[in-house]
């Protein structure tokens, strides 16, 4: 029974984006950078943005971190790149539910996000997933760091 | 010449109720002693067998109950004397465990000894335990943390030790087995060098008590500590131990009721040791089933269980060398039966989560030795750590489990 979730939980897509992570790296141009800890493992995920008028220019991250919260990062990164503030909002409140309800409708614009809904079956994992959104949204609010509790 | 009988693992398991369970449909390995140990059914017994029938608070009450439970609870502290080499009983206090003994003695330290400008010395490899409460400390006193280094190999660098040892030196506090990386410190050379130098010395035992029997007599620590649950005890208590002149020294670490002598609004006197640190019901519960504990340790062969940990290390460290783009941190000799592992691309979570699914409990993170694991350059480790109880098959799950783990991920 576990090993299937288990292979719920490492979809191939996540597999895939944990292996080849999109936009990874350092950004020279950010206007907002965060580093983001979970202190219960010691993981580290670090994003970088270039806003300009309210629109995500540019999305770059870092990480030192598991599978989970890579590819989460990565997909992060391709879901809010070109995006505006108010729509990337609209992405993260959507990650939330997918890592939480169980009786949702995926939607066209989830995307590679969809691979994210195994994780809600391994309740220690689910803060891996969220990292990378909770600190980009301390980017956008101009904090530095993000510390999940 | 009598040949020792070989050691009865699969008899020793029997004591064990959880090792007989099943997780996710499989049966349970469990390779994270270190983080706690699991119970024999003796302790679990006497434990129940307290609460049950025999439940009373202790130095209050004249009836048999309480009479019963007080001889209970204070002849674990004579029990605990004899099983940690120490003579003089009143020198063992019962606390939650070795945090809050470490802290104590911390306390201790920052009210009567520690001035500007004076120094403690810790190790490199110590747990968050014995860190933070001397961060603590320095920062209340402005006196210095001193860290002496590890080598590649994860052994202490005695020579570099050594040299940070001088007369401002107050304290050398230090972990006898790590838990990160298992290396056994060789505390008797260590403890030389620091008398040598006048500075007195704190052994965090929290690994060491599990897998070797500690003979602190032989040893000559000024303070050691150790945590019950780590010894087959229960959660909740432990044990702080040491020399009389530095518990008579220091002030109480909490007040309230059992610690005092006489309680007057004109002034209040304290009890002498143990009772000055044992300010409040104490965790009796804990203590009955610590000495359950240490009477299961005792009446085993403690030798051959160690002899079985270690070929258990050497079966494990064998096989996981083997394995393509795992590497193994912590390769000092001696070595308590604890592997800390990383995997080229995998991160230790993937490697928890992935393990779990067969049954296989592991430890995955930092330990609580961050800074250790910032020496060799990694932000987490797989741990797997062998106790007596465990067999060859649980070695073999794991070396399973870990070439599977590989085609998965990468
Ligand atoms: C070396 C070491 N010191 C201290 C501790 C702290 O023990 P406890 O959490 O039982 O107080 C531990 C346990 O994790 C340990 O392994």
């Amino acid at each position: 029974m576990k090993n299937d979730s288990l292979d719920e939980l490492y979809q191939s897509i996540i597999l895939e984006h944990n292996k080849r992570p999109s936009n990874y790296g350092h950004l020279g141009c950010a206007t907002h950078t965060a580093e983001g800890f979970n202190p219960l493992c010691g993981d580290k995920c670090t994003v970088h943005l270039n806003v300009v008028d309210q629109l995500i220019e540019a999305i770059k991250f870092e990480a030192a971190c598991c599978a989970i919260c890579k590819a989460s990062a990565s997909m992060m990164t391709n879901a809010l790149l070109g995006k505006s503030l108010a729509q990337a909002e609209k992405f993260t409140l959507r990650v939330d539910r997918i890592l939480s309800d169980d009786n949702l409708d995926y939607l066209e614009s989830d995307g590679d996000l969809v691979s994210l809904n195994g994780v809600k079956n391994f309740p220690a994992r689910i803060k891996c997933a969220s990292l990378p959104w909770r600190t980009y949204q301390a980017a956008i609010s101009q904090k530095n760091r993000a510390v999940l509790e | 010449m009598i040949v020792p009988a070989p050691f009865d693992v699969e008899s020793v398991r029997s004591d064990f109720p959880i090792l007989a369970s099943t997780v996710h449909g499989k049966p349970l390995t469990y390779l994270d002693s270190a983080a706690t140990s699991q119970k024999p059914q003796s302790v679990v017994s006497a434990i129940e067998k307290y609460y049950a029938l025999e439940n009373a608070n202790i130095h209050r009450g004249l009836h048999y109950l309480s009479e019963k439970a007080t001889d209970a609870y204070e002849s674990t502290r004579v029990q605990v004397a004899d099983f940690i080499g120490v003579s003089d009983s009143d020198t063992i206090i019962f606390t939650r465990g070795a945090t809050e003994s470490i802290n104590i003695i911390a306390h201790g330290f920052v009210e009567s000894v520690l001035q500007k400008g004076d120094e403690i010395l810790i190790s490199h490899m110590e747990h968050h335990a014995n860190i933070v409460p001397w961060q603590i400390a320095c920062e209340k006193t402005g006196a210095i943390l001193k860290v002496s280094p590890v080598n590649e190999d994860g052994s202490l660098d005695l020579v570099a030790m050594e040299q940070l040892i001088n007369e401002r030196t107050k304290l050398l506090a230090i972990v006898h087995v790590s838990n990160s990386l298992g290396t056994v410190n060789p505390v008797e050379a260590i403890i030389k060098i620091a008398h040598a130098n006048a500075v007195p010395v704190l052994l965090d035992g929290s690994q060491s008590v599990p897998h070797q029997t500690v003979d602190i007599s032989k040893i000559g620590c000024d303070f050691f500590v150790f945590s019950g649950h780590k010894i087959l005890g229960p959660t909740g208590i432990g044990v702080l131990w040491a020399k009389r002149e530095w518990l008579e020294q220091f002030p109480p670490y909490q007040s309230g009721g059992d610690m005092i002598e006489r309680v007057d609004f004109d002034g209040t006197t304290y009890k002498a040791i143990p009772g000055k640190f044992e300010a409040g019901t104490p965790h009796i519960a804990g203590v009955i089933g610590l000495s359950a504990a240490i009477r299961y340790l005792n009446d085993m062969d403690r030798l051959g269980a160690y002899r079985h940990e270690q070929e258990l290390l050497s079966l494990a460290t064998e096989q996981l060398q083997d394995i393509n783009g795992l590497r193994i941190i912590g390769t000092a000799s001696p070595k308590a039966s604890v592997i800390s592992f990383v995997f080229d691309g995998i991160h230790a979570h993937d490697i928890g989560t992935f393990l779990d699914a067969d049954a296989i409990a592991i430890r995955s993170g930092h330990h609580c030795t961050q800074p250790l694991l910032k020496r060799f350059g990694v932000p987490a480790t797989a741990r797997a750590s062998f106790a007596f109880y465990n067999n060859e098959d649980d070695v073999d799950r794991l070396v399973k489990a870990l070439k599977k783990l590989k085609k998965f991920f990468t």
